[in-house]
């Protein structure tokens, strides 16, 4: 078992790795590079002006280099520049001194500056996950339990008008995405236009302070989509393991109805639907970052989009090495809870 | 409820069924599965219910269940157990019966358990629910039964998941869990044939005790008429829903009343069968669908006594035909039943040839990681082929026989190519084949060995048309040299394994099992195949089918000179068609010999056991009786020195430290005849046989 | 002109009809599914005839009322459609006129349904299809979006005006607002949806949106599919080192989140580099080299046909194949210009591009699991006992066995990437900001959405009609399969 989550991690960090250096060259990319220039700089920059604005701060060094020192395995540079500054990287405002470190990347905590923000990227991070954790975890309270008795009671009696109703419910919510349902619901209960204007239409208030009149458009939007699609592999688990041999075993030995499904079936029936609510993380936070913008919900997905949005490419490496972690690290639980639900393997 | 059914001074009959009809209904239409069936289970007695798939059977069981699902339903008659209507019983009523008084145990025992609950919990589950009993009271009966049921180290066995135990442990485990509450009718369907025939002969015993020790009635239902006979008192016969005749044992097997069960025992390998001088009689035709029965007698249309306007007229009642026996047949006072059988056509046996197939110590090893799943570099090699070495002549028939994981299908692959050898040789025509894999062969090679193969449902393409899929073959054989030839082609080899050429454009789905085996028959000797690899070929077919497949394959050879390797488990259908038989165990050869030479002794202590393992469905043999104790041993961890020695019932007269230590040699019993065993000379001559026919 | 109201004269009889009708329909079913939670455990009846009657008491008579009132609102949608075309302009109001413009649509889904259950038991799959009510309601959703479609696109029937075109006066306005006089005259007099922030006609925005997702979404979903295939089946079938190597491609793709997988591909920047014309030029070899082998696989033992049948379906292949990729100001220009009869726009080549990329993954570990499932088939050993090759068991053997689960899917997965088009068009990346396509016109219409409502709504209806259609086509289509 040790070993198995050994090589899971060791597959993971090698992902990770790969996943890093490939957003890491995809914002690097020259013309990703002179926008930065002419941003920072000024927007009248003749070329050679901004080869040697970037050379200057270590932005033309090769990729491979580049993306060590920003990982920390690599000592940053020290650039004498063609300005006469020098310039390094590990320095807190460039120009190095004895104090400066020869390392500094994210393995060393440095995140870097947001060009946007004008802040620490580990502080914006940090602050805006917080707050995405907030809306996730309203989200999850509402989605699986709501998920899984919708799959358990569709799934228990296959075919029946309960089941066919019940899929129906689960089909509709699986084909809303959430920027449909959110322009929907929005338009329904925040507007006067149907006359049921019951909530606020942006959550920018449940930031400091969430309250159901502010919070609940926006966790119900997120909760509909993966809801109708952890609902539907619930439920296919549940009719398929509900027509299995063993629980005809135990109808015949006399077992009653509800302690078939609770304890016979249930436990087989949740093994295969974990693993999809675990699998939806990356889904999730497309809907985060689309329900963030659309409610305005300054979160971890807001700040992605402002980041990518505005070229803000030390924010925005923040930003991916954070969610492909988030992914992950949540498809790591999902192999060793799978492993621990299901005896087959646990125990061999 | 108006009395107690514990009560133990009911003595009627345990089960009366009066002429039950069980439907299933579709969105078409209404699909009559049992019509009109009755029948009777005394106190201790067990009725066997024997027919082919889709005769209803099964139904008949889940009848008595009330367990049809949600489109079967009893359209009629009674089910009366101890008096009382189960159909006319609450849900409650029901479930207060189920498993305390009826218990079930059918085919698939991994599949019967669940797999994420601790077996002692499924178990105690049972009294829990019924009795009221503890926990730890019903703790001591799960322990006490698991005993019975002969299981080793019964606390350990309680403790474990399902997925821990062999296939014949969870089939001991489901038996127990049937008996936990003492119930006193058991329905058993189809309980053993998962199971390999010498871990089956055991479980069959033991049902057969235990039923004996509880003094259990049994519902015994099989499509194996030895196994019937082996476990039960009475029988009845069903056939297309209905049931054509109903009896004892003794009367049904040897003084039969109706033509369907007469043919079933023409159409299946009895020892005195011989594949040339006394062939097998097929049944003509196929099994007629449920919504496609033919008017009055549903096997008219198959039946050497039907008489046009009398059979196929009406409803046709069951008949007394004295002696607590019935049949369900207008004729069957008319019939002579001892009239000879009209034997079919009677063929020389062909001479061999030569040698065309040679195996040189061939050895096959694969290397396996010790745990997929959770890494680790240790790897370990599975022995699946031990120095194998014989050979195959033109027009014989060579029989591979033994169970699960002893390596015959492993053989088979290298043999075609699929793997290659890891050390020996095979010699085609003397040309070294053992190390070619198919890419490299050439493509006469390839369409001279060939194979057919078990499951007739996955044998075809289900995609392709049949005509097709033999064109395929022609093609790729590079036979013909245009798609008219090709075409031409494969309307003979469905001419010659006698199917119309309409279903050159048929999907396989339109073909019943055995019509699809005959294409893919005809596929293999799309090429002239001149040696054929059958792999278990009829062994998913009904009885009735076996019969005319089999024919079908003896025919082809003899006309082609045909080198027929056939892999099989059925010792019955070996000794029926094969001319030399080689007995494998967990990658060994233990015996090879000429058919008469393996199937009298001197034996190998395994094929002995094999032998009595088989049931035969023939009231005038005798066995000997021969159970092994235990499961058969897993390739990937095999015992050290013989194979066999877990399980041999002779080890200790070949003295146990030299069996537990040392591989035995191959020694020469006489010519032609091998086995590898350490016996004496002395103790092997000693041995009796182990199939006798009782004088007539 | 008077501005129209939703309903016209049929407001005071047939919708209020319906609105009844519909609202007890409603309540009759979730009456009942409460009542089924308490209800036992019904044992069937047979009735003579040699039906099934499943339920009596008062929950069978409840559905069988709901039945009837299902029928009842089916009914009086139908009347109100057909009532408002033989009303004149103006009368039946908004809904009557915008079904009036959808008459061709109207006509082509009848065709089409009066055929197919005719000739139904003729149909194979597609025909079992209209045995399921749920399939059938699926199939109509998808049909409609698909006609209207080709109406517009084609014909350019149904839009009552120009998507692009702005009408002074009209910005923001409700619904049915009216063309004021002395704008041209040649249109439509009303917006029958209502003018965007920009007083663009809504109705016809969303009409032309149809023709952007008809197009992308299937051929993307085409391309993933050869994609997943043409990698799925090695990688099941001969396992190993090539299987682990493409897996964990696979799983790279898949845990990137697809916002910022997005974000970093359909920039401005990244298609400056040129890097979506590699990526195209790669992904599109897939057919190619799918059909080739296809092909070659099949007919490799005779020699001329082989020829023959290859040149037939690669040489037009190819050439399509430097039309697309080939483009004056893509760094891939390796075709004469004066041959080159396709170019794409480099912001649709890269929305294009990336839908295909992040879809390809999912589809090659499904087409993966089926392919390891099936080789184990004797049908399959019986094809390498004969020597075939292995990408003729692969294609010939493998594939049309799986094609049921992957049919299924291929429904599914053309609504996940309408989803996707939307989600790209909700952030503006890649499309033209005036682009009709949905996605983009929901994000117009979101930014006011607290103040006017009404232009974000009938784009993420008809989203929601379209995505929702497939799915249920995608379940009716898994039931039927799955019934033999």
């Amino acid at each position: 078992m040790g070993l198995f989550i050994l090589r899971r991690l060791g597959v993971m960090i090698l992902t990770a790795i790969c996943l890093t250096f490939i957003v890491f060259s995809l914002t690097n990319l020259y013309p990703n590079l002179e926008k930065l220039a002419k941003t920072q700089g000024n927007f009248r920059m003749s070329d050679e002006a901004v080869t040697s604005y970037l050379t200057n701060r270590g932005y033309l060094q090769p990729r491979l280099v580049k993306y060590g020192q920003w990982l920390g395995v690599m000592p940053g540079y020290v650039i004498d520049g063609s300005d006469g500054e020098t310039r390094a990287r590990c320095a807190a405002n460039r120009t190095p001194d004895e104090n400066t470190a020869t390392f500094c990347g994210i393995i060393q905590g440095e995140w870097g500056q947001s060009t946007v923000f004008k802040e620490d990227v580990s502080g914006i991070v940090s602050t805006r996950l917080g707050l995405t954790g907030k809306l996730m975890f309203w989200v999850m309270m509402v989605m699986v339990p709501g998920a899984l008795i919708i799959g358990v009671l569709a799934g228990m009696r296959e075919g029946s008008r309960t089941d066919r109703s019940l899929s129906t419910i689960s089909i509709i919510s699986t084909a809303t995405p959430e920027y449909v349902s959110g322009v929907i619901l929005i338009a329904v209960f925040a507007t006067p236009l149907f006359g049921m204007q019951y909530f606020k239409g942006t959550a920018t208030s449940a930031m400091d302070d969430a309250n159901f009149n502010n919070f609940f458009l926006p966790v119900i939007t997120i909760a509909l989509y993966g809801m109708g699609y952890i609902a539907r592999m619930t439920r296919a688990s549940m009719t398929e393991v509900m027509t299995a041999q063993y629980i005809r075993t135990a109808r015949l030995k006399g077992v009653s109805f509800p302690n078939i499904v609770m304890k016979h079936a249930l436990r087989n029936a949740l093994i295969a639907p974990f693993t999809v609510i675990m699998l939806q993380f990356p889904w999730l936070l497309n809907g985060v970052v689309i329900v963030e913008t659309l409610f305005n919900y300054k979160g971890f997905g807001w700040t992605l989009v402002q980041a990518a949005s505005n070229n803000d490419i030390e924010l925005l490496l923040g930003v991916s090495v954070v969610s492909v972690f988030v992914v992950l690290i949540t498809q790591l639980i999902s192999d060793i809870g799978y492993v621990f639900l299901n005896p087959r393997i646990r125990i061999s | 409820m108006d009395y107690d059914l514990r009560n133990d001074a009911y003595d009627g009959p345990i089960l009366e069924i009066d002429k039950l009809s069980i439907s299933f209904f579709t969105r078409l239409r209404e699909i009559p599965a049992v019509m009109d069936f009755s029948a009777k289970i005394q106190p201790g007695e067990a009725l066997g219910i024997v027919g082919e798939s889709g005769c209803g059977k099964s139904t008949v069981a889940l009848g008595v269940m009330q367990d049809l699902g949600v489109n079967g339903r009893i359209v009629g008659g009674s089910i009366k157990f101890k008096g009382r209507d189960l159909n006319t019983m609450t849900q409650e009523e029901l479930r207060d019966i189920r498993g305390s008084q009826i218990a079930m145990i059918y085919q698939e025992p991994m599949a019967s358990l669940n797999p994420a609950m601790r077996i002692g919990k499924q178990l105690m589950e049972v009294p829990m629910i019924h009795e009221g009993v503890s926990e730890k009271e019903a703790y001591e009966r799960a322990l006490e039964v698991v005993t019975d049921v002969k299981l080793p180290d019964p606390k350990r066995m309680l403790n474990s998941f399902p997925h821990q135990l062999s296939g014949g442990q969870q089939q001991r485990i489901v038996i127990a869990m049937a008996l936990m509450s003492k119930p006193s009718l058991l329905i058993l369907d189809e309980p053993t044939t998962a199971l390999d025939v010498t871990v089956e002969a055991a479980v069959v015993e033991l049902v057969k005790d235990l039923g004996k020790k509880y003094g259990t009635s049994m519902l015994f239902i099989s499509h194996n008429l030895g196994l019937v006979l082996e476990t039960c008192d009475r029988i009845c016969v069903m056939y297309s829903g209905e049931a054509v005749e109903r009896g004892s044992i003794e009367g049904v097997f040897d003084n039969m009343q109706h033509p369907y069960t007469q043919a079933l025992f023409r159409s299946i390998p009895l020892p005195g069968a011989d594949k040339n001088a006394r062939p097998l009689i097929a049944i003509p035709g196929n099994f007629p669908l449920p919504h496609e029965r033919p008017q009055g007698c549903n096997f008219g249309p198959r039946c050497d006594y039907f008489e046009a306007g009398r059979c196929d007229q009406g409803y046709i009642p069951m008949g007394d035909a004295g002696d607590d026996h019935e049949s369900r047949c207008l004729r069957f006072q008319e019939i002579d039943w001892n009239a000879p059988i009209a034997v079919g056509a009677q063929t020389e046996k062909p001479e061999p040839g030569r040698v065309v197939l040679k195996m040189d110590n061939l050895k096959k090893y694969y290397e396996v990681a010790a745990s997929a799943l959770f890494g680790g570099n240790s790897k370990k090699v599975v022995k699946a082929n031990e120095t194998l070495s014989f050979e195959a002549r033109e027009s014989e028939t060579l029989a591979i026989v033994g169970e699960s994981g002893c390596g015959k299908s492993t053989f088979a692959k290298v043999l075609m190519g699929l793997e290659t050898a890891t050390d020996g040789e095979i010699l085609l025509d003397n040309k070294s084949i053992g190390n070619v894999p198919i890419e490299d062969r050439d493509t006469k090679t390839i369409a001279d060995v060939q194979m057919v193969f078990q499951n007739p449902f996955d044998t075809l393409n289900p995609s392709m048309t049949v005509g097709r899929q033999i064109m395929r073959a022609l093609e790729i054989f590079k036979i013909g040299n245009n798609d008219n030839d090709r075409r031409e082609r494969m309307l003979q080899l469905l001419d010659l394994v006698k199917l119309p050429r309409a279903f050159a454009d048929r999907m396989p789905r339109q073909l019943s099992g055995g019509q699809k085996q005959r294409v893919g028959i005809a596929r293999a000797f799309a090429g002239d195949a001149r040696i054929v690899v059958a792999d278990e070929p009829v062994s998913a077919l009904d009885v009735s089918v076996q019969a005319a497949v089999t024919d079908l394959l003896m025919e082809i050879q003899r006309e082609h000179k045909t080198t027929l390797l056939f892999i099989s488990h059925d010792l019955s259908i070996v000794r029926y068609l094969s001319d030399r038989v080689m007995v494998m165990y967990l990658g060994h050869v233990v015996e090879l010999g000429t058919t008469d030479q393996v199937f009298s002794p001197p034996y190998h202590p395994y094929t002995e056991a094999l032998l009595s393992a088989v049931p035969i469905a023939d009231t005038k043999i005798k066995k000997k009786h021969i159970v092994l104790e235990g499961d058969i041993p897993s390739a990937m961890n095999p015992p050290s020195g013989c194979p066999f020695q877990t399980r041999c019932n002779w080890k200790d007269k070949a003295g146990r430290t030299l069996c537990e230590t040392e591989v035995p040699p191959v020694r020469m019993l006489a010519e032609g005849h091998q086995v590898k065993c350490h016996l004496s000379d002395v103790d092997l001559a000693e041995m009796e046989p182990v199939i006798e026919i009782a004088a007539e | 002109m008077e501005p129209l109201s939703w309903t016209g004269s049929l407001g005071s009889t047939l919708i209020p009809a319906l609105t009844i009708a519909a609202a007890v329909f409603v309540a009759g079913v979730i009456l009942q599914l409460v009542m089924g939670f308490f209800a036992p455990e019904v044992k069937l009846q047979s009735n003579s005839d040699g039906t099934l009657q499943s339920r009596g008491g008062l929950l069978g008579r409840l559905e069988v009322y709901n039945g009837y009132l299902f029928t009842l609102v089916v009914f009086l949608i139908a009347a109100i459609v057909v009532v408002s075309w033989f009303m004149p302009y103006g009368k039946a109001g908004i809904l009557g006129e915008i079904s009036k413009q959808f008459l061709p649509v109207w006509i082509a889904l009848i065709v089409t349904f009066v055929l197919s259950i005719t000739f139904k038991r003729k149909l194979g799959l597609y025909g079992k299809l209209f045995d399921s009510t749920i399939g059938m309601i699926g199939f109509a959703l998808v049909m409609f979006w698909v006609f209207t479609s080709i109406f517009v696109g084609l014909f350019d029937m149904i839009a009552t005006h120009d998507p692009l075109q702005q009408i002074s006066g009209i910005k923001n306005k409700t619904p049915g607002f009216p063309v004021p006089e002395g704008q041209d005259a040649d249109f439509f007099p009303h917006y029958l949806l209502g003018g965007d922030n920009l007083a663009r006609d809504i109705f016809s925005r969303v009409v032309h949106g149809s023709v952007i997702v008809m197009v992308i979404a299937p051929l993307a979903t085409i391309f993933a599919f050869m994609v997943g295939i043409t990698l799925g089946l090695p990688a099941g079938y001969y396992g190993g080192r090539l299987d682990t190597l493409l897996s964990f491609l696979a799983n790279l793709i898949l845990a990137f989140p697809v916002i910022l997988l997005f974000y970093l591909l359909v920039t401005p920047e990244i298609v400056a580099t040129g890097l979506p014309n590699y990526m195209a030029a790669f992904l599109f070899v897939f057919p190619l080299v799918f059909f080739g082998v296809l092909i070659n696989s099949r007919y490799k033992t005779q020699g001329s046909k082989n020829t023959l049948y290859l040149a037939l379906v690669l040489i037009p292949l190819a050439f399509l194949y430097v039309n697309v990729v080939s483009d004056a100001d893509s760094p891939l220009h390796v075709w004469p210009e004066s041959l080159d009869f396709i170019t794409i726009p480099s912001g649709i080549l890269v929305v294009f591009v990336s839908v295909v990329f992040v879809n390809s993954p999912t589809v090659y570990r499904i087409v993966r699991g089926l392919a390891l499932d099936i080789k184990t088939r004797d049908y399959v050993a019986a094809a390498q006992t004969r020597g075939e090759g292995t990408w003729y068991i692969m294609l010939w053997e493998i594939l049309p066995n799986a094609r049921g689960p992957l049919i299924v899917d291929f429904c599914l997965r053309i609504g996940y990437t309408t989803i996707l088009l939307g989600t790209l068009g909700f952030f503006g990346l890649g499309l033209p900001p005036e682009s009709p396509d949905w996605g983009s016109t929901i994000n117009e219409g979101r930014k006011l959405l607290l103040i006017y409502a009404h232009p974000a709504l009938p784009p993420a209806i008809a989203l929601l009609s379209m995505v929702l259609g497939l799915n249920l086509l995608a379940d009716g289509l898994r039931e039927e399969s799955l019934k033999d």
